[in-house]
């Protein structure tokens, strides 16, 4: 153990003093332990499941909140509505400096919500009253359309509380007549079959059911906040209830609460990009000037070898 | 009937042989002893790590057989569901304590700047893996976090082809290319620490 340190060179291989080490014993005894330690902290702390939610637990729980955001799907001022690429060419999506990502890749999941959450699923229903109010939609203008949908939306949320709105003046077209229809539909469990289903007769596939749900005004988000999910309370580590979470990406979670990315409309590609620099920063580590020697100014190896250490002085 | 000449070296199994075999003595890769200097309590954490990767593996794949919603109507499904989420805090938890040790251990010295990126990369790929677990719960949590992070992906275009709100892709990349990718990560890193040999300590003077 009179080994002077100076001497080590860690490219070559190992000819100095040698301890007795049992590789296979070592892992399984890991195995064993750690097995037991996830064994105990299941049987101890078990595991959160919030059921998920439907679209007629939707217009169950929240049903102006329902038919407001299917009225806003009609006059296309949901955030689906004008999401941009991957979904449609409704918006811009997110830009870094002259740099658009989500253009460039283009819209390969094509989605218009007023087509693909309201008309489809109710064209699956025979009620002649529906049918007359789909044919009266698809025979006007785009123009019209928007009129029509985005006044009772307005009057909609305006009011706040009412499921359907009077109109005597037919200002509104056949928007009232189809809103209330679909809600109908989501409030008898109908609209989760017609959502999934669209696509595949036996679906794995919830992109509909999910943007439609993700547009909602307050059902959802207020379910998430309750839960602590929402980006403002760190959301993206949490877990529903007092479990734990994904807390390793606590530091993809601090540039949101943080300015500029905080207030920015490029948060997100700002935010990954970020990582992206970052975590290859990490990756690089070893050939970066200053981070690499770190763990030379902070001499934690003295605690981490301090046998040694003791050892090769003595 | 004339015999063709063969050059050993020249032929892909040999190539194969001497970049891999060859480059390894026996007890490098199963050794029953090693440098005195290894004697710390930081080195639990590498094979605790691979310990944790055993069981979430294991919890994972009887979730595998049973399906993705069993754990929903079922207590012992819910059970396994429990340790497969338990197995997954424990790795990251004993993969970042590791991390941070060969950070301040500087265990890239000695040419393991391949270690220590292979490393890197496990612990990248473990946490898309773990993320894609998080989306094919299929309850609540699932929906909410689908949802939110469409938003990271689709503005780097990367939405366009891999659809966090596509339950049944995600539940495919998570139960077959991940962790497939992730393991092959995994076993490049424990071979290249094989091969190098654990890093030694700085030496007294910081080189």
């Amino acid at each position: 153990m009179n080994r002077k340190l100076s001497t080590i060179d860690p490219s070559k291989k190992w000819n100095g003093p040698v301890r007795e080490y049992d590789l296979i014993k070592e892992f399984v005894i890991a195995v064993v332990v750690v097995g037991f330690l996830a064994l105990t902290l299941a049987a101890v702390f078990s595991s959160p499941d919030e059921k998920a939610l439907t679209m007629q637990s939707w217009a169950k729980s929240a049903p102006a909140d329902f038919v407001q955001t299917t009225a806003g799907e009609l006059a296309g001022t949901t955030t689906s509505a004008n999401y941009g690429p991957p979904y449609n060419k409704n918006g811009e999506g997110q830009n870094i400096g002259p740099i658009n990502l989500s253009k460039a890749a283009g819209v390969r999941i094509p989605i218009n919500p007023a087509q693909s959450f309201v008309i489809e699923p109710l064209k699956s229903q025979s009620d002649s009253k529906i049918q007359s109010a789909l044919s009266m939609w698809s025979s006007a203008s785009a123009q019209v359309q928007a009129k029509w949908a985005s006044t009772y939306s307005d009057a909609l949320t305006k009011d706040g509380k009412s499921l359907s709105l009077e109109d005597p003046s037919g200002k509104y077209g056949p928007v009232p007549t189809l809103v209330t229809s679909l809600y109908g539909m989501a409030s008898t469990g109908a609209l989760d079959g017609a959502l999934t289903t669209s696509d595949s007769t036996l679906p794995t596939n919830f992109t509909k059911p999910l943007l439609f749900l993700a547009d909602s005004g307050s059902y959802f988000p207020d379910k998430a906040a309750a839960q602590h999910l929402s980006g403002d309370q760190w959301g993206v580590m949490n877990e529903t209830g007092s479990w734990p979470g994904q807390s390793w990406l606590w530091l993809y979670s601090l540039w949101y609460q943080i300015e500029p990315f905080k207030s920015s409309g490029n948060a997100d590609i700002l935010v990954m990009s970020l990582m992206g620099v970052l975590s290859l920063g990490l990756l690089l580590l070893p050939v970066l000037p200053v981070i690499s020697r770190i763990p030379y100014w902070i001499p934690v190896h003295r605690l981490i070898w301090r046998n040694w250490y003791r050892r090769s002085r003595e | 009937m004339s015999t063709q000449k063969v050059t050993p070296q020249r032929s892909w199994t040999s190539r194969v042989r001497m970049a891999t075999i060859e480059k390894f003595e026996p007890e490098d890769l199963l050794p029953d002893h090693q440098p005195a200097y290894v004697a710390s309590w930081i080195y639990i954490f590498g094979v605790a790590t691979l310990a944790a990767f055993v069981m979430l593996i294991a919890s994972g794949l009887y979730l595998t057989l049973e399906g993705p919603a069993w754990w929903h109507s079922s207590k012992v499904g819910h059970y396994v569901n429990s340790v497969h989420l338990w197995s997954v805090e424990l790795f990251f938890v004993f993969m970042v304590v590791h991390l941070w040790g060969k950070f301040w251990m500087a265990a890239w010295r000695g040419r393991r700047l391949a270690t220590w990126m292979t490393g890197c990369l496990a612990f990248f790929a473990s946490i898309i893996t773990g993320f894609t677990g998080y989306i094919i719960q299929t309850n609540f949590d699932s929906q909410w976090i689908a949802t939110q992070a469409k938003d990271g992906f689709n503005a780097m275009g990367i939405g366009a082809f891999f659809n966090t709100l596509n339950t049944g892709q995600a539940i495919l990349l998570h139960v077959s290319l991940l962790p497939l990718t992730l393991g092959f990560i995994v076993v490049w890193h424990v071979i290249l620490v094989r091969r190098k040999g654990v890093v030694p300590p700085i030496e007294e003077g910081g080189k």
